[in-house]
């Protein structure tokens, strides 16, 4: 898993969701602001950051609570991108 | 009774906005209103928009499409908007599916339906809306359980463009403690179609009610998980139907404009062309400026769809309510300006009247659109 790729991807959710203290462990669904068009805007980005597809297998909420399992999910997907 | 209506020649494949445009002048336009009287789309004409490519152009050479880019899709239902919203509106929801499906379906969802999907062998449509869901489409009731394997679905779907005609349903239902979606063929034992009359505007656009009686799936039916999946699913589909429908839209106030000009040119009142007169020239230059301004939205929205840019949600929610409402205003405008002649059948705006004021409730009711773009401009100023 990168450290880089986890960053951007908490960089983004910040960004959307500024009056938020959100840390990379943080099961962003519990938080309560996400709904199915932020779910979508998320799987947008992390493929368009990353260059990847995500597969269906893959389109789990698990890998999209946290930054950590997102990158960890990027990780899986192209490891030559985040370096693993 | 479609078949009475005698259609243009020869239809070459579309490609671009120019040669759609010549598309529609040739075998749409000229046979909007007839289109409308008949109350639905002679099977000639989609066999023409098959022939032309069109059925779904932004699908991959490979599989049959001709991969073309949003912008240039948009342009094209733009241009198909202009002539004939109800032929816009069956390409919008044939998009939504084969879209879908080529997003999430498996390997062999896609080796069944694809290639009908690009050619126009089958046609489809989009199973959202209840009788007593519609914006609020988390309260659906139809219903799908396992059973044998697969899956029974039970419920009423309602509002469903082409569902008169349309061979293949994506159906959104209520699993256990979830959605998901379904591809349902039309000759599924338990489907039953009824048509609906009397619809205020895209009245060709073949409206229809579907039923699924105990109808019975297999477990193929499933397109992609359901739960997480079938939220983006939603997500994904409708955000490509508001971008045709901004489209459209664009088309409709272009079309207005068109009509306005011709008619105010010719039209005479007191001696003198109706277009001597600043209040018919203040109509004509807000029609002018609207157009540009809602087509320059959702090209953006279409260039960020092309990038793969997240932010092209939220551009394709502003461009399809910023479209919308001004096509409603300027169809309104138009009819003004023909006088009694704009209220009867002989000219093409009562059409866009009626067709523009149903652009403002499809795809997101411009109430939820409000509410949803409000929402991100407080977000985007942490407040």
């Amino acid at each position: 898993m990168s450290q880089q790729a986890q960053d951007q991807i908490l960089g983004f959710i910040r960004s959307r969701f500024p009056q938020v203290e959100i840390g990379e462990a943080e099961d962003i669904f519990q938080i309560g602001f996400v709904n199915s068009l932020f779910a979508m805007e998320l799987v947008m980005f992390v493929e368009k950051t990353f260059s990847v597809t995500v597969p269906n297998e893959e389109l789990r909420i698990d890998n999209f609570r946290t930054a950590t399992s997102m990158a960890a999910l990027v990780g899986r997907l192209s490891p030559e991108a985040v370096g693993v | 009774m479609s078949n009475a209506i005698a259609l243009g020649q020869a239809a070459d494949e579309v490609t671009d906005r120019a040669s759609a445009r010549a598309f529609v002048q040739a075998h749409i336009a000229p046979y909007g209103n007839e289109f409308e009287r008949a109350g639905r789309l002679p099977e000639q004409l989609l066999e023409r928009i098959g022939a032309a490519g069109l059925w779904a152009p932004f699908l991959p050479t490979e599989v049959g499409g001709a991969g073309m880019d949003m912008v240039t899709l948009g342009h094209v239902h733009e241009e198909i908007g202009r002539g004939c919203s109800s032929v816009r509106s069956l390409l919008t929801v044939h998009t939504m599916v084969a879209w879908a499906l080529q997003r999430w379906g498996s390997a062999e969802q896609r080796e069944r339906w694809t290639a009908a999907l690009c050619s126009g062998a089958a046609l489809g449509a989009f199973c959202l809306s209840e009788p007593e869901a519609g914006s609020d489409a988390t309260g659906i009731r139809t219903s799908a359980t396992r059973s044998g394997g697969g899956w029974t679905l039970d419920g009423v779907k309602t509002w469903i463009t082409n569902g008169q005609r349309a061979d293949l349903f994506l159906v959104f239902a209520r699993t256990a403690g979830s959605i998901g979606a379904f591809l349902v063929p039309r000759n599924t034992p338990g489907v039953t179609v009824s048509a609906i009359p009397e619809i205020l505007g895209t009245r060709a656009s073949m409206l229809g009610t579907v039923t699924f009686t105990d109808a019975r799936v297999g477990p193929e039916a499933l397109l992609g998980p359901s739960g997480f999946t079938a939220g983006m699913m939603l997500t994904g589909t409708l955000d490509l139907g508001r971008y045709s429908v901004a489209a459209g839209s664009v088309g409709i106030i272009q079309a207005c404009l068109e009509a306005c000009a011709v008619y105010s040119n010719r039209r005479t009142v007191n001696g003198a062309p109706l277009r001597t007169l600043q209040l018919i020239q203040a109509k004509v230059t807000d029609m002018v400026t609207d157009v540009r301004a809602a087509r320059l939205l959702y090209e953006e929205a279409g260039r960020l769809k092309d990038a793969g840019e997240a932010s092209t949600i939220m551009a394709t929610w502003v461009a399809k309510y910023f479209a919308s409402t001004a096509a409603a205003r300027h169809a309104s405008e138009a009819v003004q300006i023909h006088g009694a002649n704009g209220c009867g059948p002989d000219y093409p705006v009562a059409r866009y009247y009626r067709d523009a004021k149903v652009m403002e409730i499809i795809e997101g009711s411009n109430e939820v659109q409000r509410i949803t773009i409000a929402g991100e401009a407080y977000r985007e100023m942490n407040l």
